[in-house]
């Protein structure tokens, strides 16, 4: 019960955040809520016993990406007050995945038991197994490195090309339209 | 999760996009991981102490998503750096409007 408690009083601090990223214009205080938002969610999983996830989350979703978004900020300029568009569209199609969501959640089995079918397939091999195989107690680095090696191969080669990515469009100047647009940039 | 999309589609500014984005995969990666939990259970890390374990699946899948996640986040940003060089405004409106104002 203290688990269930825990976890509204977490979720609640969530939709705080995420109301007032939507409400302020200044970019530096919408990275800086976005951490505390991705740090809330390390916290969450903490409480779902996914420890792995949040020692990733804490150091990879909070630290690196807070950083990177604070180093593109730098070179912004500050957020301007505009009129919402497309209001009813995106509150119609909200709503409308509300009630969807709500509708499969329904069918899932209960938060936590013990016999829901994604409990009963290859988790209790991987879980028997790991130990007189691999000799590592975490059953988590165990699917990540040797079970599920080459899913962790194509993360890499993914990592590998957003990086190659980003480099072509910090360095690239191929892109520049020599036009009013430019001069305006300058002032 | 809704308040994302609600974000990514509403507001004007591009960083407060990226943002609304990274919500929405957060979220997503939240409801995953709360598949994996067993009442009871402990960390998938093997002890003597305890029995049941959670679901080490969810966990495995999701480290690998949030680390794309910040891939995908950067070279948002990258594009975005890349817009304002070129349009010297990250308002999708203004840029609407400098376009529209060059086509004719």
């Amino acid at each position: 019960m203290n688990f269930l408690i825990i976890n509204f009083f977490l979720i609640s601090i969530l939709f705080f955040t995420t109301f007032y990223i939507f409400k302020t214009t200044s970019l530096i205080s919408v990275v800086a809520l976005t951490g505390v938002f991705t740090l809330v969610c390390a916290a969450i999983y903490v409480n779902l016993d996914a420890v792995d996830v949040a020692f990733t989350e804490a150091a990879v979703g909070s630290g690196i990406s807070t950083i990177l978004m604070v180093l593109a900020v730098a070179k912004l300029p500050e957020g301007k007050k505009n009129q919402l568009l497309n209001l009813f569209p995106s509150i119609v199609l909200s709503v409308s995945i509300v009630i969807a969501l709500m509708l499969i959640i329904a069918n899932l089995p209960l938060l936590g038991d013990p016999n829901a079918p994604i409990h009963l397939h290859v988790t209790p091999e991987y879980i028997k197994e790991s130990k007189t195989i691999f000799h590592i107690p975490n059953v988590v680095t165990n699917i990540l490195a040797s079970y599920r090696g080459f899913d962790t191969l194509g993360e890499t080669i993914v990592i590998f090309t957003a990086g190659i990515g980003v480099i072509v469009l910090l360095t690239s100047n191929t892109l520049n339209r020599k036009t009013k647009f430019k001069k305006k940039a300058k002032k | 999760m809704v308040s994302g999309i609600f974000i990514i589609i509403t507001s004007q500014n591009y960083i407060k996009k990226i943002v609304g984005l990274a919500i929405f995969q957060t979220s997503v990666f939240v409801f995953f991981v709360s598949l994996a939990k067993i009442i009871d259970g402990t960390a998938p890390i093997l002890n003597s102490q305890n029995n049941v374990y959670s679901n080490p699946l969810p966990h495995v899948l999701i480290l690998t998503a949030i680390v794309v996640g910040v891939a995908t986040s950067a070279l948002g940003l990258a594009i975005v750096l890349q817009i304002y060089k070129n349009y010297g405004s990250i308002e999708e409106n203004e840029i609407k409007k400098e376009e529209l104002k060059e086509n004719n």
